[in-house]
């Protein structure tokens, strides 16, 4: 009696791997093939000089990693990252998080504002900047226009080296600033009425009702909301691609277009395979430690 | 109590200047696009950017469809459609053991997949590259399929899993006492529950697909085997100097994710943040 309990209980288990293991198993092998494999091959390649066409591959040792700890370029293409990432989370949560309150206070007839201030999300990131890299163009862009209305000259945004990388921020901060809006709205609605109901009978304005309940109970997700930015900017690529290549010189190169470049356009792929690998490793470094910051607080809490 | 008023009020107008302030950046850049993509080269030039078009010039818009517009567009369609059902499917799969079964490996698998939505693609781009090529798929449409679905795969299932936690084991234990086996559990109870969530994803990874293009530029190299993102680049390589036709193009692929917005708004705005659930 007892054995026959024990073997139940095992063929059960046993069931229940062989189900798992059916259902996990599409999802595994194309993570595989597509994810686990493709890293361990970039720092296996970042080993060795190639081209990417021809059959000759010579090892070269750590020298392709050598070469990226000396090289400027690369931790300019981080320090960029670093300046966007930073500026991100300093322009567009913020802005977001005021708009979602004016939307949040406005009631129903901010609805339309809540519309028109969502649609530079529905662009992608390419037509973005293609049509930033002419509505910004010294000849007939927009503030060139708007220069020309006060009897100035054309201005240059983009191809002057000074001011390339926060224009570039600007229009991310454009295209972004509606998701960490709706992201706002979002944390706004699962306030309870009854908390803002119980703060407005007890005397507090808008201000204090935002200053001393809402903006404390946003918080966490103005955390995440943080966290989310971080890991995009870091990652950041296709606009600014499109929008300046990297340039004026290396004064939007990001970790991404470097690696693009040097990859694709020069075809180093060795040393293009050191930069993702390079690249990869900053970000998950400054992912666990953010996590870290964040589950300490949790713990605080 | 006259100063209470007063600041209320100054904050009233500072917040009405900032709305419209905002209002006016969003839609700028949209009216430069929309308004020039209506005018003659040469219109543009002369009376520029901001002036009205002197009338509905839509010689721009006829070259754009007699390029390769539609077939950018058609194989954005396919490529869109195949992976997001592909992905849809095995995503849910992939969720139900994870969010129902009793198994040791279930968080450190569960765990992993999600660790890799902070990985960048980048460091996937070369070895992808490569395959495709010894694969032979390489500058085909099919070269995109895999990869869209794999770098979609970690959020999916994390979206998946917490909603299928949410579906009460009741129903579930109610079809296994009725005698459903787990496979007809998983196709008959958790699948059609899970609807809400799948189509959250759904709109989620195809506004991330439809607009992809590190994968598509990279994999495809002929105009006929790209996608819609990279359309702008061949037009652009024709047309350079020409900017209403390049604001024409882009305004054609703006146009569907609008139609979108405009059918499914509060669907689209909710399954476009889905990445944003917290974590």
């Amino acid at each position: 009696m007892e054995k026959g309990v024990i073997s139940l209980a095992a063929r059960r288990k046993r069931e229940i791997h062989t189900a798992a293991i059916m259902f996990l198993l599409p999802v595994a092998v194309l993570m595989a093939i597509y994810i686990f494999y493709p890293i361990i091959d970039t720092f296996i390649t970042s080993f060795y000089k190639w081209n990417g066409i021809s059959a000759d591959k010579s090892m070269v040792g750590f020298r392709n990693w050598a070469k990226l700890i000396a090289d400027q370029n690369f931790w300019t293409a981080f320090k960029n990252n670093i300046v966007v990432m930073v500026l991100s989370i300093c322009i567009q949560i913020p802005i977001g998080l005021a708009l979602a309150t004016l939307i949040d206070f406005g009631g129903k007839r901010m609805t339309i504002f809540k519309v028109l201030w969502f649609i530079p999300l529905l662009m992608s990131s390419v037509a973005i900047g293609f049509l930033f890299t002419y509505a910004l163009a010294t000849n007939g862009g927009i503030f060139s226009a708007i220069s020309q209305l006060f009897g100035r000259g054309n201005i240059d945004l983009l191809g002057n080296p000074n001011t390339a990388l926060f224009t570039v921020i600007g229009v991310i901060a454009w295209q972004f600033t509606p998701f960490y809006m709706v992201y706002c709205m979002a944390a706004y609605s699962n306030i309870s009425t009854d908390v803002y109901e119980a703060a407005i009978i007890d005397g507090a304005n808008k201000g204090q009702y935002f200053r001393k309940i809402a903006f404390p109970l946003l918080t966490p997700s103005l955390k995440s909301a943080a966290i989310l930015s971080m890991v995009g900017s870091l990652k950041y690529f296709d606009l600014v691609y499109v929008m300046t290549n990297g340039g004026p010189g290396t004064s939007t190169e990001l970790m991404a277009t470097y690696m693009y470049k040097q990859s694709f356009v020069k075809f180093n792929m060795g040393y293009g395979s050191a930069v993702a690998g390079g690249m990869f490793i900053l970000i998950t470094v400054v992912s666990l430690l953010t996590m870290k910051l964040l589950n300490r607080d949790r713990g605080r809490e | 109590m006259n100063a209470i008023t007063l600041r209320s009020r100054v904050c009233r107008i500072v917040a009405v200047i900032f709305g419209i302030f905002w209002t006016v950046i969003s839609l700028l850049p949209f009216l430069f696009m929309g308004l020039n993509s209506f005018k003659e080269k040469f219109e543009m030039m002369t009376k520029g950017v901001f002036a009205l078009p002197d009338g509905f010039y839509l010689e721009n818009y006829k070259a754009v469809f007699q390029g390769n517009f539609f077939r950018f567009f058609f194989n954005s369609v396919v490529v869109l459609a195949v992976s997001l059902l592909i992905l849809l499917f095995i995503a849910a799969c992939a969720s139900y053991p994870l969010s129902r079964f009793k198994f040791k490996l279930a968080s450190p698998i569960y765990a992993l997949i999600v660790a890799c939505m902070s990985i960048p693609i980048h460091i996937t781009l070369i070895p992808v590259f490569k395959m495709s090529k010894n694969m032979g798929i390489y500058d085909s449409i099919w070269a995109l399929i895999g990869p869209y679905i794999a770098t979609a795969i970690p959020i999916s299932v994390f979206i998946l899993t917490s909603f299928m936690r949410e579906i009460p084991k009741e129903i579930e234990e109610a079809a296994q006492i009725d005698g459903c086996s787990r496979y007809a559990t998983f196709f008959r109870v958790m699948l059609p529950l899970s609807k809400p969530g799948l189509a959250t994803l759904a709109i989620y990874n195809g506004v991330n697909m439809w607009n992809e293009f590190s994968f598509a530029y990279t994999l495809t190299q002929s105009s006929a085997n790209r996608t819609l993102p990279l359309a702008v680049w061949e037009f652009q390589g024709q047309y350079s100097m020409n900017m209403p036709m390049i604001m024409s193009v882009l305004t054609l692929t703006v146009i569907p994710m609008i139609l979108l917005f405009i059918f499914a708004q509060d669907k689209l705005v909710k399954g476009m943040t889905a990445g944003a659930v917290k974590g």
